[in-house]
């Protein structure tokens, strides 16, 4: 019952962070920024809202991204919408969690109403079709240089666990077509396991 | 249209945004079973439509799916209704999860959890990744070729997001006006 109370408790403290106007100003124009720049969606943005907030900013540390995309993972929906809800609570409570999620849908919506009506003429146009194909390029740029940063953090700290999770995940996703919900369950009950066997040697008392 | 047609919009959404776990393209039976099968908001093309600007398109499928048929059907009114419901279910799914996540994860269990969680997320961009390269390199002229000015484009953008401070948007805009040369 305690527990409860303390978790409404958390709540309402969580929920009535307050920042100033040029914090949500600086909040709302990243994420829409970062919404208007990913394209593929889903994990796409997950390496840009690291550079941003994680080595730009300074608002996150990179352990907490991981989680938090983790959690976004984990719930329905659209994991770009998930992940700015997370960040935009953690950083500003239930203000910041709405108008994240704001900042991240209006590029697709209002770019969507419009090419709703004129996508025949902008399907063909070479302009456009070689300004996408561009920007893959730098899309693919930035997701391998924020893999080569954090894979190098795994390996650096010589986390043998972690670089045998990082290696497996990719290689049952990339060539095996593992569903990403399967691995999310896989790895969290790898790391339960894992937990306990560390408390079994002793090793869960030092927290 | 009328006050029911918007409702049903909006339900149908709610179902599609509550169903799509996994992201992308996990998504896209529950769309097509909604707005194709279901009330015939599109056809099967206009349907292929949708995937395709999806694919040149900045924002998760759903939303754009959402803006699509919401447009379609019920004008600017719709589109937000439609996305409202995409987006709704999982707005608050994911804050409760949060809230456990705050209240929980001092504890030595949780903490092995997301240890177990982290790098298998570092795994899943690394595929992301690898997916999306395979898309970039590939030679849209000649099956199975490879891309040879896409690769060097990449690999330079490389270069330049580890030697300079830049922020990544520019980078992938220069990538952009690259592309338009190489046309």
């Amino acid at each position: 019952m305690a527990q409860w109370y303390l978790a409404a408790d958390y709540i309402l403290e969580a929920g009535s962070v307050k920042r100033d106007g040029a914090f949500y100003r600086k909040l709302f124009w990243t994420m829409f920024k970062l919404s208007a720049f990913t394209f593929g969606g889903g994990y796409v943005i997950v390496p840009l809202m690291k550079k941003q907030f994680v080595d730009g900013l300074g608002w996150l540390d990179e352990q907490e991204m991981l989680n938090y995309t983790a959690l976004a993972q984990s719930a329905p929906g659209a994991v770009a919408v998930n992940a700015s809800v997370l960040i935009g609570f953690r950083l500003a409570g239930w203000k910041g969690a709405l108008l994240s999620a704001a900042a991240t849908i209006l590029p697709p919506l209002l770019l969507l109403s419009v090419l709703t009506y004129i996508y025949e003429a902008i399907v063909d146009n070479r302009v456009v079709a070689g300004l996408l194909r561009g920007m893959q390029a730098g899309v693919c740029a930035v997701i391998i240089q924020v893999v080569m940063e954090m894979g190098g953090t795994t390996i650096r700290e010589k986390n043998g666990f972690g670089c045998v999770v990082m290696v497996a995940v990719f290689l049952a996703v990339a060539f095996l077509d593992l569903h990403v919900l399967a691995v999310i369950v896989i790895a969290a009950l790898i790391g339960f396991v894992r937990m306990l066997f560390i408390f079994r040697k002793g090793g869960g008392v030092r927290r | 249209m009328s006050a029911v047609q918007y409702i049903q919009l909006f339900v149908s959404f709610v179902q599609v945004g509550l169903c799509s776990i996994g992201g992308g393209y996990a998504a896209l039976p529950f769309i097509q079973e909604q707005v194709v099968n279901r009330h015939a908001w599109l056809t099967e093309g206009e349907f292929a439509d949708v995937i395709s600007i999806s694919q040149m398109t900045p924002g998760p499928i759903a939303i754009n799916a959402a803006t699509f048929v919401g447009t379609k059907t019920g004008g600017p009114l719709g589109a937000i209704t439609a996305t409202m419901g995409c987006v709704l279910p999982s707005f608050f799914i994911v804050l409760c999860l949060f809230l456990l996540y705050r209240r929980f994860h001092t504890l030595r269990v949780v903490d092995g959890i997301f240890e177990g969680l982290r790098p298998a997320v570092v795994g899943l961009i690394a595929a992301a990744g690898y997916s999306m390269l395979c898309l970039a390199l590939s030679d849209r002229t000649a099956i199975g070729g490879l891309d040879v000015p896409m690769l060097v484009l990449t690999a330079v953008g490389v270069f330049v997001i580890r030697l300079t401070k830049w922020s990544p948007l520019v980078i992938i805009a220069l990538c952009g006006v690259v592309g338009v040369f190489l046309q």
